[in-house]
């Protein structure tokens, strides 16, 4: 317990619901009265922003259903990194898993000869695998080789970005497509269908909500959840009881990529029907869902709410370069200050504030005495 | 930090300590019920109670972790409000946690520093080393500042403890159950240390499930029961006896009952096993023995003899180099813990919290580790909760683990009833090998002789039980045989109706026993 003027902290060991929700809350406000500071600096009313972008974004279904179209990619990242992060495996590697699903969807839409209501079954399963086997990659290297699961998975982010970058430059470069590094667009058959009015390709989001479900029973409900568990809470307990890791590590992040894997076919088979430069297809998708899975606590179905506050922040940014003329780099400064005040707000979950009694000593070293 | 030297007198001198009708409610249990408690200076005060009875609750609210839902605490005549540790050792309260809180890459003088009010920024070891020694000379606690933690015994680990507590001014001196983690020997100096701390005129309390060593230490020795204080009584007119039926509430037999031994066919068999430790060095040179079912042997020997390593290699956490293992006729070298395990290999691991459960993990959850992959918990690959429940329930029930339920998480119960539930896991399997390491340490009478008794069970149901302990006194009255290890070496082993404590002695020091040989193994 601690006193600082006329407030006074104690601790508690665990946080109500209520504490986090009220903490983060006040965390996400707190970043927005932070980043008036920007809109300041170009000269305009920050007040007068926020309002602008609160009617621009939840004036219309259509505008507002940019938000949902935002949140797709996150919501499937974040449900597989919080399965993930259950398992005390850091898995910074979703970017490069989500390519990797891009690039199996691209592959199969454009040069596999399958008949046509084949395609996009295929193209979202082998997307699957392909995330989940470029997540496997650093899940083995931890188990058989000791290597930092935080580094080679960061670091297979930055080969397969790459692997995009020379396959839309060189072998799948489109033929019709003149200078521009794309591949040639998706034929119909594989082009994911909208809800009406928007942009938003309804499957991968069912899809991504089904992930949460299953996720959540998965952790709860199998042999492969309570090993999850007990690997990620007690390391020499799992050991103790013949828990087998490479088995437990490799399946997580088949499931962690995997989901990844599935966004990427999302992006391309749903926005861009084509694969192009790794910068256009994720804007970042698979590094904010890092954000949204730690915060979700773990929880795969609290991380779909989260992954629809930055769905919010990615669509206000969106708005904010058009309507407002401001660069769509704002998104990071956002996502940067909302992650800043959340953490720092963190510690107040875990104290009680209130205002001091009278006779409540300073330091409180000798306490109230009697006598 | 001036009491009086002589015996107290409580009408003169208000009591250093008066703990007053102290309550703690925790969900589903009261852990201290309108407790009253009263240290004086000069005295060592022993609290003595069953697994769960609230002691450590008890210590932690006088040290600040936990506040009381009432009470009053006074604290040398005037009422305090004790809010964290830093407050508790401001007014001269110091704790010795059972499970230390040293930083141990550091060395001695840098973990004393740590925290210290008043130390310089640069070099705090430095300046803290000349009043290190300086205490540690006058209270007889041999350290040497410059040693890393790590390199510690567990023994000299606890007396940085003590200095760290005694360099902070303390008068008051919290020990929860000190002599757990310390070879007898090494009690024997602790407890000349705290007799010379008495003499000072600090005030001790004293936690310990030992019942001869309260009374040959204490001055008095309060018991608990449930949460509430039975009764304060001097511990020079008490007896075992007495203290054993406050505490359980009911006579308890210090006699076991055990059935003549009737070895049955070979269950384990060790051969010339050899084993590193962690740090490279060979901890087992040639392990050789065998037990039956029926049978149980003790493996007795001062720690650190390579009685964890060889426990870890039979459970499959560590590697062999050479030799082999065969379990129930199948050579099980180098296999995996869950081979093992599945095989009918219990495990009762001396690391109780680390290994033993998950703490996060809820109490029916940790029941069913290491079988929650075979029917009836597991069903294709999905966990059954009614199945898991209903074997909890049970399990509960039979090992009469206290708990307030069965998803309270398992951290949350006390040493002993954590210890009760590992053994409930690990023997309502019928396990055809028990590997039991310290099973009884740091459990009330009550337990002990419970858990005694339930590994003599299990031989009598035909299990072939290996008893790592370093208590002498359990391994003579549990053990057939008796093996004695020094030095990652068996010294011989002995029929537990022919042992001597004499022999066995000589062999704890490295005399081999010369009949070994010829007798086999
Ligand atoms: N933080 C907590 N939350 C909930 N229950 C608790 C907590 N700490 C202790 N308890 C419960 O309070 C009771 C008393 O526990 P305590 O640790 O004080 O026992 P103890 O006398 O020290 O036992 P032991 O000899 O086994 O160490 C137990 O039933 C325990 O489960
Ligand atoms: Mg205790």
């Amino acid at each position: 317990m601690r006193r600082l003027g006329p407030l006074v902290f104690e601790p508690r060991l665990v946080p109500s619901r209520l504490a986090v929700l009220g903490v983060s809350l006040a965390a996400v406000l707190f970043a927005l009265l932070l980043a008036s500071a920007v809109f300041y600096g170009y000269g305009r009313n920050p007040w007068q922003a926020y309002a602008q972008i609160g009617r621009g974004l939840f004036g219309t279904w259509p505008s507002f259903s940019e938000v949902l179209r935002r949140a797709i990619p996150l919501i499937l990242c974040g449900v597989g990194l919080t399965l993930a992060f259950r398992a005390r495996f850091w898995n910074i590697g979703a970017e490069g898993q989500l390519l990797a699903g891009a690039v199996a969807a691209t592959g199969v839409a454009l040069f596999l000869p399958v008949p046509e209501g084949w395609r996009l079954p295929l193209m979202f399963l082998l997307g699957f695998l392909a995330g989940g086997v470029w997540a496997v990659i650093p899940a083995l290297l931890r188990v058989k080789l000791a290597v930092n699961d935080v580094i080679s998975t960061l670091m297979l982010n930055y080969v397969m970005a790459y692997i995009v970058e020379w396959l839309v430059h060189g072998p799948w470069k489109g033929p019709t497509m003149r200078g521009f590094a794309y591949t040639d667009a998706f034929p119909l058959s594989a082009r994911l269908s909208y809800l009406p009015g928007t942009r938003v390709h309804w499957l991968t989001l069912v899809l991504g909500i089904a992930a949460a479900l299953v996720v959540t029973g998965l952790l709860a409900r199998t042999r492969l959840g309570y090993e999850v568990r007990v690997v990620g809470q007690s390391p020499e307990a799992a050991r103790y009881a013949g828990i087998n890791f490479t088995a437990v590590f490799a399946l997580v992040m088949l499931l962690s990529g995997g989901l990844a894997g599935l966004a990427g076919v999302g992006e391309v088979a749903g926005i861009h029907w084509r694969l192009r430069s790794p910068g256009h297809i994720s804007m970042g998708y698979g590094y904010t869902a890092i954000i949204v899975a730690w915060l979700a606590r773990g929880s795969p179905l609290t991380a779909v709410l989260t992954a629809l506050l930055f769905g919010l922040i990615f669509a206000a940014g969106d708005y904010m370069k058009t309507a407002l003329g401001l660069p769509f780099q704002i998104t990071g400064v956002f996502n940067g200050l909302v992650l800043f005040c959340l953490i720092s707000f963190d510690l107040l979950m875990f104290w009680r504030v209130r205002l001091a009694r009278k006779e409540e000593a300073w330091t409180g070293s000798t306490g109230s005495s009697a006598r | 930090m001036v009491g009086p030297v002589h015996a107290p007198t409580p009408d003169a001198h208000p009591p250093l300590v008066l703990l007053k009708d102290i309550t703690k409610r925790f969900p589903g249990v009261v852990a201290n019920d309108r407790v009253t408690f009263a240290l004086h200076a000069g005295e060592i005060h022993a609290l003595l109670g069953e697994n769960g009875a609230g002691k450590t609750t008890l210590m932690n609210i006088l040290y600040g972790l936990y506040r009381p839902d009432s009470g009053e605490i006074w604290v040398k005549g005037r009422r305090v409000d004790i809010r964290s540790p830093r407050e508790a050792i401001q007014l001269g309260i110091g704790m010795v946690h059972q499970h230390f809180k040293l930083v141990l890459p550091h060395t001695v003088a840098e973990n004393v520093a740590l925290g210290l009010a008043g130390t310089p920024f640069w070099a705090p070891a430095r300046a803290i080393g000349r009043k290190l020694r300086e205490l540690s000379q006058r209270y007889g606690l041999p350290v040497d500042p410059d040693r890393r933690v790590w390199e510690l015994s567990a023994g000299e680990q606890q007396r940085v403890e003590i200095l760290k507590a005694l360099i902070r001014g303390a008068e008051v001196l919290i020990l929860d159950e000190p002599t757990s983690v310390l070879t007898p020997q090494e009690a024997q100096e602790l407890f000349k240390v705290l007799a010379r701390m008495k003499a000072e005129g600090h005030g001790i309390i004293f936690i310990s499930h030992k019942l001869d060593e309260v009374l040959s230490v204490a001055d008095r020795i309060t018991v608990m029961r449930r949460g509430r204080v039975v009764g304060t009584v001097l511990a020079a007119e008490t007896n075992k006896a007495e203290l054993a039926r406050m505490m359980v509430g009911r006579e308890v037999v210090f006699r076991l009952r055990k059935g003549t031994c009737r070895p049955g066919e070979e269950a384990l068999l060790v051969e010339d096993l050899h084993a590193r430790n962690d740090r490279g060095l060979w901890a087992l040179r040639g392990v050789t023995f065998r037990v039956c079912r029926g049978e149980i042997l003790g493996i007795a020997g001062v720690a650190g003899n390579g009685q964890r390593e060889l426990v870890e290699v039979l459970t499959g956490l560590r590697r062999a180099e050479r030799g082999r293992i065969v379990l129930l006729g199948r050579d099980v070298t180098n296999r995996s813990p869950r081979l093992l395990s599945d095989l009918g290999c219990a495990h009762v691991p001396e690391e109780r919290i680390r290994m033993g459960i998950v703490p996060a993990l809820s109490v029916e959850e940790n029941l069913v580790l290491k079988r929650h992959h075979r029917p009836p918990f597991c069903w294709r690959g999905l966990l059954r909760p009614k199945a898991v429940r209903a074997f909890a329930q049970k399990a509960v029930e039979d090992y009469a683990i206290m708990t307030p339920s069965l998803r309270t998480p398992a951290k949350l119960l006390s040493g002993g009833n954590i210890q009760r539930l590992i053994l409930a896991r690990e023997l309502s399997g019928k396990p055809a090998v028990v590997i039991a390491a310290h099973p009884t340490y740091g459990l009330d009478v009550g337990a002990t002789e419970q858990i005694r008794q339930l590994l003599l069970r299990q031989r009598e149901e035909g299990a072939a039980v290996l008893l790592v302990s370093e208590d002498l006194e359990e391994i003579l009255e549990l053990a057939d045989r008796i093996a004695v290890m020094f030095r990652g070496e068996i010294m011989g082993i002995v029929p537990a109706g022919e042992a001597s404590l004499e022999e066995i002695g000589l062999m704890m020091a490295g005399e081999r026993r010369l009949a070994v040989r010829s007798e086999g193994i």
